[in-house]
């Protein structure tokens, strides 16, 4: 559990509508190919139009209020402040690191996010400016962002990260693998790199925009689920279609399914384009209505951007003081 | 994960948020809208319309009597022989698109106004409602210079004055289904709006004189069934009416031997399938949109739920929770996702219907929901074990009732779903194309979706069979209940 407590939201004491594991729920053992590929077949499809639809309807809720404080509050803990750019350097993150801890010094009762994400190589440089913090260390790996790279590399990738000090670990999956059918290939891997993992928690990238349909989605995230993802997240940032509220909807309602049938609870990361805070409270209004409240938290939702953040800092002060600041009263990172 | 506090359980409780009420402007009196003008009734009658959701009165009405209405007619006959049999299509087209212009313009303001008189949430008025009424206007506005092009041969001609008499379910959209293909066809119109919900439709005409619609050509008289009755009475060329299918027989004997014109779109009890290869949660959206839809207000309303045995306890498990999860109060709230009741005579009509679900061996689950004190409210209700012989499974509740029940083969589907007087709509539910394609062709139903429930488009004809009404409304089929054809 991140250490960061999100501002309190108002308890609603026996929640019908958090998730109770059926009786004799356990994690089913994939013991082959054809397991595996039963098995993500008998999922239930996904109608595309009424899952775009169903987000739609969704997106029109209307938050206010102490709801919007407390939902703009929750937003930034679960943010994953990240920097992947092939120009990022000890500077650059150590500002973020600075950031993370403090996104809003002028108001000091501001939650810290959850993480800060960044590349292998600046693990250890993160990880050292986020010393007696609660903010976590996440490395992407495996070749991020492609992929593809032999077994043995991804592995000592992700070897590398942990070495540094990475708390968390996002994969990438083989998409080439996936579409080609070869799922063992997929599970295998997502399984060794789980190991290799060791305590660090594992975060598994479907990259949704290569997946393309819904279908695939789900039976990708049953899959990284199956082979021990402690997270699913819908993609890394770098192609055409990154998160959307539909495939963040799909994803949801695999791990609500998961947790129901098996009594294990994975998170959801949404990455790539969110920037507005009117977004991610729609996010949150997904979460709320699909997973439930039980995924109202750090530990088991995550938003994964950079600009996010200042959006979200400018509507927290909206809401404190009844007008807008400047732009420049939030830090340029 | 693992060290997560297992107290930290919190949800997102969603404060008020609620549309504005003065944004519908509402006036403390409406009049009748005769011969381009709002006037009072002859002998000076009114009726007051109320707020379902509070009881609170909203407006007084006037209330048509039988004078009124002959001279409502008459200004329409009037306004048909003089002004606007001789207008041209363009010419038409240019007043439809103007109104459907002017729709949108109000919308706020119209769906404000809807949700206070008919009680539906002010998603639905704001999303659907409104939108799709502003879009029958565009739709027919489209066609008014087309229609020899319409398939009824060259230069079909208008049937002359139309009485029209709409229900209180959908009170606005169920005007422009009406107007729009009336008037592009070269109609004049009297409309009566339901008893309950009269006042959405005399904002529209007040917007019919902002687009300076020509004075007569639509007229509308407010008030109970005896301002209908007395419509029906009169010389109109065409009857159309919209509602219970007990009144639909009963203008059909009135009508019979006076070669007016009809069509009717009546009651349904309409059947959702669900195969057990259909996309699981998309299903339980389609049945919730099915029944909870407009407070299960709805003629086509998904009433009941046929279920394969084999996965019928799945999706009774889903079902469950998402009921549980409606957000049902406030109809100006912009999160209420159920409103209020129309009228304290409807809810007693599903009371009596929902106690005779119980008596008869049902089992019932209703969603935990508070209920405000004040006003008409009925829980979202799933009845279960339900058999083909229950009152629940074959008359219409038309509130938010289901009645659910299982079959083993698509044969037995489609055996239970005809099972019924009525013929609306139905909808199928399955992956597999040829098996939604072999149940459609078998259902007697005048409306199938696939994968789909309570979508609406005008350029979808929509109507029924056997108790359920005849004529169509919507696309170009529509047309042909409005031309000489």
């Amino acid at each position: 559990m991140v250490g960061v407590s999100p501002a309190p939201l108002r308890l609603v004491v026996g929640d019908e509508r958090a998730v109770r594991p059926r009786p004799g729920a356990r994690v089913p053992v994939v013991e082959s190919e054809a397991q595996l590929r039963s098995l993500l077949r008998g999922l239930s499809g996904v109608d595309a139009v009424g899952a775009d639809a169903r987000a739609a309807k969704l997106a029109t809720r209307s938050l206010k209020r102490e709801t919007k404080r407390a939902a703009i509050d929750l937003a930034l803990s679960m943010v994953d402040l990240t920097t992947l750019e092939g120009a990022d350097t000890p500077g650059r993150v150590s500002s973020l690191c600075a950031k993370a801890r403090r996104p809003d010094p002028e108001e000091p009762d501001t939650p810290a996010v959850a993480a800060v994400c960044v590349y292998p190589d600046l693990v250890a440089t993160a990880k050292a400016h986020l010393v007696g913090s609660d903010v976590r260390v996440a490395s992407v790996a495996t070749a991020f962002p492609s992929g593809r790279a032999s077994r043995a590399v991804k592995l000592l990738d992700v070897a590398d990260a942990v070495a540094a000090g990475a708390d968390e670990v996002d994969m990438v999956i083989d998409r080439g693998a996936f579409l080609a059918g070869r799922l063992g290939e997929v599970f295998d891997e997502v399984v060794a790199v789980r190991e290799a993992c060791g305590p660090a928690h594992l975060k598994v990238i479907l990259e949704v925009g290569e997946l393309v349909t819904y279908d695939n989605v789900r039976r990708a995230s049953w899959l990284a689920m199956l082979a021990g993802a402690d997270f699913i997240k819908t993609s890394t940032g770098k192609v055409a279609t990154n998160a959307t509220l539909p495939t963040t909807l799909v994803m949801l309602e695999a791990v609500r399914d998961f947790a129901e049938s098996t009594g294990r609870l994975v998170g959801v990361k949404a990455a790539g384009g969110i920037r507005t805070t009117k977004e991610a409270l729609r996010y949150l209004v997904v979460v709320n209505e699909t997973a439930g409240s039980a995924w109202l938290d750090p530990a088991l939702f995550r938003f994964g951007a950079s600009s996010l953040v200042n959006d979200l800092l400018l509507q927290r002060r909206k809401q404190r003081s009844g007008a807008y600041a400047r732009p420049d009263r939030v830090s340029v990172d | 994960m693992d060290d997560r506090p297992a107290s930290t359980v919190s949800a997102l409780e969603y404060d008020p948020a609620p549309e504005s009420a003065a944004v519908a402007r509402l006036r403390e009196s409406y009049g009748l809208f005769v011969g381009g003008a709002f006037v009072e009734a002859a002998d000076g009658a009114t009726f007051e319309t109320l707020n379902p959701a509070t009881e609170e009165p909203l407006a007084r009405v006037a209330q048509a009597g039988e004078a009124d209405v002959v001279a409502a007619v008459a200004a329409a006959r009037r306004a048909y022989d003089k002004v606007w049999r001789k207008t041209t299509g363009p010419q038409r087209s240019k007043y439809l698109f103007r109104i459907a212009r002017l729709i949108q313009e109000r919308s706020r303001e119209l769906a404000v106004l809807e949700s206070l008189d008919n009680g539906k949430p002010i998603r639905e008025s704001r999303d659907l409602d409104v939108p799709l009424a502003a879009a029958h206007f565009f739709y027919y506005a489209g066609w008014a210079d087309k229609l020899d092009h319409a398939g009824f041969g060259p230069d079909p001609r208008p049937l002359g004055v139309a009485g029209q008499i709409i229900p209180w379910n959908f009170p606005l959209l169920m005007a422009a289904w009406k107007l729009a293909p009336a008037l592009a066809a070269g109609n004049t119109c009297v409309l009566k709006p339901a008893e309950t919900t009269p006042l959405s439709v005399l904002v529209l005409a007040e917007i019919l004189q902002q687009a300076e619609l020509p004075d007569g050509v639509v007229n509308v008289v407010t008030g109970d069934g005896s301002a209908g009755a007395a419509l029906v009475a009169s010389p109109v060329d065409k009857v159309a009416f919209t509602g219970s299918t007990e009144v639909g027989k009963v203008i059909q004997r009135r009508l019979a031997g006076r070669g007016t014109r009809l069509t009717l779109e009546l009651g349904g009890k309409g059947a959702n399938i669900v195969f057990d290869d259909a996309p699981i949660d998309e299903v339980v959206e389609g049945i919730v949109d099915g029944i909870f839809f407009n407070q299960g207000h709805v003629c086509c309303a998904g009433s009941r739920l046929l279920v394969q045995e084999s996965v019928a306890e799945e999706v009774l498990h889903r079902l469950r929770r998402r009921v549980d999860q409606l957000r049902v109060g406030d109809p100006l709230d912009k999160n209420t996702d159920v409103g209020a009741i129309n009228s304290a005579a409807q809810l007693e009509k599903i009371r009596e219907l929902t106690d005779w679900g119980e008596r008869e061996g049902a089992t019932r689950y209703t969603s935990p929901c508070a209920l405000p004190e004040r006003g008409y409210w009925f829980a979202p209700t799933v009845f279960t074990e339900v058999a083909q012989t229950h009152r629940i499974a074959r008359e219409e509740v038309f509130g938010p009732v289901l009645s659910v029940l299982t079959f083993r083969t698509p044969e037995e589907a489609v055996a239970k779903a005809n099972n019924t007087t009525y013929g609306l709509a139905c909808g199928v539910w399955s992956e597999k194309g040829s098996r939604t394609l072999w149940v459609a062709e078998r259902l007697r139903a005048g409306v199938v979706w696939a994968n789909t429930y309570n979508r609406f488009d005008p350029a979808s004809p929509f109507g029924g069979v056997r108790e359920s009404g005849f004529g169509r409304e919507g696309g170009r089929h529509g047309l042909e209940a409005y031309l000489d054809v």
